[in-house]
């Protein structure tokens, strides 16, 4: 009778584990799918279409140690832009990077699709992280 | 016998293919004039094309750019400014691949007008070629008098230009690379921001060389 209630315990802790995953991976799809749109509209003319940035012009975003690093400063990077000196695969970048109007749920797929594509994996980025996030912004 | 007969006819059909092949020719841009002239007692119409009129520009080194430097070559002329943040970057790196595809060319060139010449000096026309990984002499990043270029672009390269500080950057333009021949008569517009468009343009100057060179006197 024991054994048979520590099986279902654990037959029910499975399909919960199996159907949360699943949940995840759908949320992640839905990210990633936004994201790339996203990606296309507002990143792609400068970052380009694989990520690769613009020689010594633009950054690349295949830097995957700066994307993983800097993840949390993601969001206010692209909601407020970015001026100055910037080290991105061993090279310094200067210029300026303009403010992108979008909202955090747009950021944060747009984020997700970055930073699972190009050499990234780095899973979903939420819009409730996005949130915390900006909250911290410089 | 009959058989050699016949070889030579296909081989005779296929040359005259080939020949016929060659006469791919682009279009003429512009306005164009119809001049009547007489020529030994006969009249003779002609039609002049619209030319690229005799400019003065600075390159990125600091070199006076004239139309007679580009006299007899094919060249792209495209209009930009090192600060935008909208479609220059899509534009420039494709413009990069007519850059590596010719640069070993003298007779090809590449010019890029700036529109914001205040910000857009020398040196930092410099610069950003540097950044853009463009040496030597067959991409030149041009300045001159605001004016000046506006009018280039509009009037002889049919692009519109305009100053706007509401539009990201501070201007709108349109992203066209121009086509001009050796005679400085626009020949084909494209979409810089279109990859496929600007494989085209790499064909289309391709097709350009192979022009013959127009007869001496005209």
């Amino acid at each position: 009778m024991k054994q048979k209630v520590v099986i279902g315990i654990v037959l029910l802790m499975v399909v919960a584990i199996i159907s949360c995953e699943d949940d995840n991976s759908i949320e992640f799809a839905r990210y990633y799918s936004s994201g790339s749109l996203i990606y296309q509209g507002h990143c792609q003319n400068c970052h380009g279409a694989h990520g690769e940035g613009l020689n010594a012009l633009i950054p690349p975003l295949t830097d995957s140690t700066f994307i993983k690093e800097n993840l949390h400063q993601l969001s206010c990077l692209v909601k407020n832009g970015l001026k100055g000196k910037l080290k991105v695969s061993n090279k310094i970048f200067e210029g300026q990077m303009p403010a992108v109007d979008l909202a955090p749920i747009e950021i944060a797929q747009a984020l997700t699709y970055v930073a699972n594509s190009f050499g990234n994996k780095l899973g979903t980025i939420n819009v409730d992280r996005v949130n915390s996030d900006l909250i911290k912004c410089p | 016998m009959k058989t050699l007969l016949g070889i030579t006819l296909v081989l005779a059909v296929f040359g005259s293919c080939k020949s016929n092949n060659g006469g791919n020719t682009l279009p003429f841009y512009g306005n164009r004039t119809p001049v009547t002239k007489t020529v030994n007692g006969q009249t003779v119409t002609d039609t002049i094309y619209q030319t690229i009129p005799p400019f003065k520009f600075v390159n990125q080194y600091g070199d006076s750019i004239t139309e007679k430097n580009l006299g007899g070559k094919i060249y792209v002329a495209d209009f930009f400014f090192t600060s935008c943040p909208s479609i220059c970057p899509v534009m420039q790196r494709n413009m990069l691949n007519v850059y590596n595809a010719f640069k070993a060319d003298p007779n090809i060139k590449i010019l890029s007008f700036t529109i914001d010449p205040k910000y857009d000096s020398v040196k930092v026309l410099k610069k950003y070629a540097d950044k853009l990984g463009v040496s030597g002499n067959s991409w030149w990043f041009l300045q001159g008098k605001k004016d000046t270029t506006y009018k280039l672009a509009e009037k002889n390269y049919l692009i519109a230009v305009s100053q706007d500080n509401t539009a990201p950057g501070g201007y709108v333009h349109q992203g066209y690379f121009v086509l001009v021949d050796k005679e400085k008569r626009v020949r084909g517009a494209y979409d810089g921001t279109q990859p496929e468009q600007v494989n085209q343009l790499i064909a289309d100057i391709k097709t350009l060389k192979a022009e013959p060179a127009p007869a001496p006197g005209q």
